[in-house]
């Protein structure tokens, strides 16, 4: 016969009740982790399904996903010369935040190197990839985008084609994929009246300089659109991605690359560690202390309660020492009991996290380590919990029968 | 049939003192008790309130050891004032039974769980613990009642399964304060009748602290109690 197990049974409603609000209190411990790991995913899941071996960047930056990076897109063709690089590409990437119906619209646009790169290679749970140059996007599904919506970006609206799932930015906004040229013209879109006033001083400076009064056709280009003045730098990208040919050595050529006075280069795992160090390391001492610190509430919490259930059997358990019951009885009694309500708070923790968290609105991922870090957890603040019971039965008289 | 071991008396408690508090507050509540009980024998213990029955019960129930004197059971030292001489816990749960005013049972136990635990402690495995649980309930007339909790048997119901569970691994001497305080003259004589065949079926010592005058012929032997001193019966009778 089990002691522990019999006192639970006649005081079901009461254990039950307890066990829910350890299990929640587990499930927030839980949560904790989950929400390190989807962050750790959601930083590196970009550059890991981009895919490139080494990103070129503007010199001295951490890379795009970090802070700005300018780059002429003429840098593509450069790289393209290095000898072992089997292909270069543009990526513009940034964050903008829009009003689309009424509710804002956080996005992270990134540029796709079309044509060779249409988005192929995106998770996409429907639609299709790119189809042409201009006016199509894929949306990742938390910016909530059906196929065939329509967004209006700077000027122009384009239409969501495809749809991928888990595509988040390391800020854990969803990401939007358009043409390099798109992204750019979203980027550096500017209103009518700033282009007008543009325009007029480019005029207005090259007719107050020699060359513009020598040649006052100049002024008529000046006054014209950008892409028509051939003096004007190419448009800026964030960073050039590069592929080397199968069987050349990545290091050499990050290493000739790297020697160019005008750019930085992090490779595939730099880039990650840079992400992971950069935007995921604070949150994650930020989460691990309140981690630490739940873990406690939770330990005192189920203290509390072990030893209100002990002071409750205090006549009881005099009762056993009167009867002759070795220690081993009364600590067994509670020490059962407390490892009971931590399995059953681990169980509910378990079952509650699977439905909830996948309504969090930012990824939360359980990983088996962490689930068998999260039993280790339980079996010690069991054990610490039941220590006050244990201490007050030990201190039970067997002659408090009596009172 | 006198053989050495069946003369050896029940229970001897020489010379038992107890003083609680200290100072001002010092209460003597057992002064010098000496004395001796058979093995089947059961004896009442009378006397007015605050006379130190108790007291005297619970030191020979070794969980209120006494300030001075010796406690010899079954032939062994058990007690020297309050210093042990054997395991206290191991000895109560081998040697003793008790029985109090209230049944003391533990309330998420049913009647045959609350008997079964007794037995259980004492290291009987538990399928012949039920079944000897199971017999002890019969004997006692409440095996109907065994899957009950005990808030829901009756006082006179709750009375003999603690009476069943004192019984369970045959102590050698049992000590009952009290017992049918809580019950009607029906009951508590039937209880004392079965202490009495008890002791006698079985040879175990029964120490019955009672007010219940009507039951006194059930006793072997009568002591009384008085200011912490025990005069013997007859004594008593005959000083007055
Ligand atoms: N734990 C205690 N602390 C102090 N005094 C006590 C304690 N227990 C009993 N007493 C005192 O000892 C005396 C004897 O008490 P008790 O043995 O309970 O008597 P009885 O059982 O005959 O009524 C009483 O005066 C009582 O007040
Ligand atoms: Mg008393």
């Amino acid at each position: 016969m089990n002691l522990a197990a019999q006192d639970i049974r006649h005081n079901l409603g009461r254990f039950a009740l307890t066990a829910l609000g350890i299990g929640l209190l587990l499930m927030l411990v839980l949560g904790m982790s989950g929400i390190y790991q989807g962050l750790v995913f959601e930083a590196t899941q970009l550059v890991d399904e981009v895919g490139a071996d080494f990103w070129v960047v503007q010199k001295n930056t951490r890379g795009p996903f970090a802070e700005v990076s300018r780059l002429p897109a003429n840098l593509e063709f450069r790289l393209l010369a290095v000898p072992g690089v089997r292909s270069a590409q543009s990526f513009v990437a940034h964050t903008i935040q829009r009003e689309q119906q009424g509710r804002p619209l956080r996005m992270f646009v990134q540029g796709l190197a079309w044509p060779d790169d249409k988005g192929e290679w995106l998770p996409l749970t429907g639609g299709r990839p790119l189809g042409q140059a201009h006016y199509e996007m894929i949306a990742d599904q938390i910016l909530g985008l059906a196929l065939g919506d329509k967004v209006p970006l700077g000027k122009d609206v384009f239409t969501v084609v495809g749809v991928t799932k888990g595509m988040a930015s390391s800020a854990g906004d969803g990401t939007a994929f358009f043409t390099v040229r798109d992204a750019l013209a979203i980027q550096f879109d500017l209103p009518g009246e700033t282009m007008r006033l543009e325009r007029a001083a480019r005029r207005h400076r090259a007719a107050n300089q020699d060359f513009g009064r020598v040649q006052p056709e100049l002024l008529e280009r000046a006054g014209g659109p950008s892409s028509a003045l051939p003096a004007l730098a190419t448009p800026l990208v964030s960073a050039i991605l590069v592929k080397v040919a199968p069987g050349t050595d990545t290091a050499a050529v990050v290493a000739t690359v790297s020697a160019w006075p005008d750019v930085t280069v992090h490779t595939h795992e730099g880039q990650r560690q840079l992400l992971l160090r950069g935007n995921v390391d604070r949150a994650r001492r930020q989460l691990g202390l309140f981690r630490v610190i739940l873990v406690f509430v939770s330990t005192i919490i189920m203290a509390l309660i072990i030893y209100t259930l002990t002071l409750d059997k205090t006549h009881d358990i005099a009762m056993l020492k009167l009867m002759g019951a070795r220690h081993s009885v009364v600590v067994g009694l509670i020490l059962q009991q407390a490892l009971l309500l931590g399995a059953l708070g681990y169980a509910i923790a378990y079952y509650i996290g699977q439905w909830l968290y996948p309504l969090f609105p930012r990824r939360v991922m359980i990983t088996p380590d962490d689930l068998w870090m999260l039993a280790g957890i339980v079996l010690a603040i069991s054990v610490a919990a039941s220590l006050l019971g244990i201490w007050k039965a030990m201190r039970v008289e067997p002659n408090k029968v009596l009172s | 049939m006198n053989s050495a071991a069946q003369n050896t008396p029940a229970v001897e408690a020489l010379g038992l003192t107890k003083v609680y508090g200290r100072g001002n507050t010092e209460v003597v509540a057992m002064k010098d008790v000496t004395f001796t009980v058979a093995k089947g024998e059961v004896v009442a213990l009378l006397g007015p309130s605050g006379a130190g029955k108790s007291t005297l019960l619970t030191a020979l129930g070794l969980i209120n050891p006494p300030t001075a004197g010796r406690i010899v059971i079954g032939g062994q030292p058990v007690l020297d004032a309050d210093r042990a001489l054997v395991n206290l816990a191991a000895f109560r749960r081998q040697h003793l039974g008790f029985v109090f005013q209230k049944a003391n049972l533990i309330p998420f136990l049913n009647a045959v769980q609350n008997v079964q635990v007794a037995l259980e402690i004492n290291d009987t495995r538990p399928r012949q613990a039920r079944r000897r649980a199971m017999e002890l309930l019969d004997y006692l007339g409440v095996a109907d009642r065994a899957d009950h909790l005990p808030d829901a048997l009756s006082g006179g119901q709750q009375q003999r399964v603690a009476v069943a569970r004192a019984l369970a691994n045959q102590p050698s001497l049992i000590l009952a304060d009290e017992p049918t305080a809580a019950l009607d003259s029906h009951r508590g004589r039937q209880v004392m009748e079965l202490f009495r065949k008890v002791a006698h079926e079985r040879g175990s010592a029964v120490i019955v602290v009672t007010h219940d005058h009507r039951a006194l012929d059930v006793f072997d032997r009568k002591y009384e109690m008085e200011d912490g001193r025990l005069l013997d019966r007859h004594e008593a009778a005959g000083s007055a």
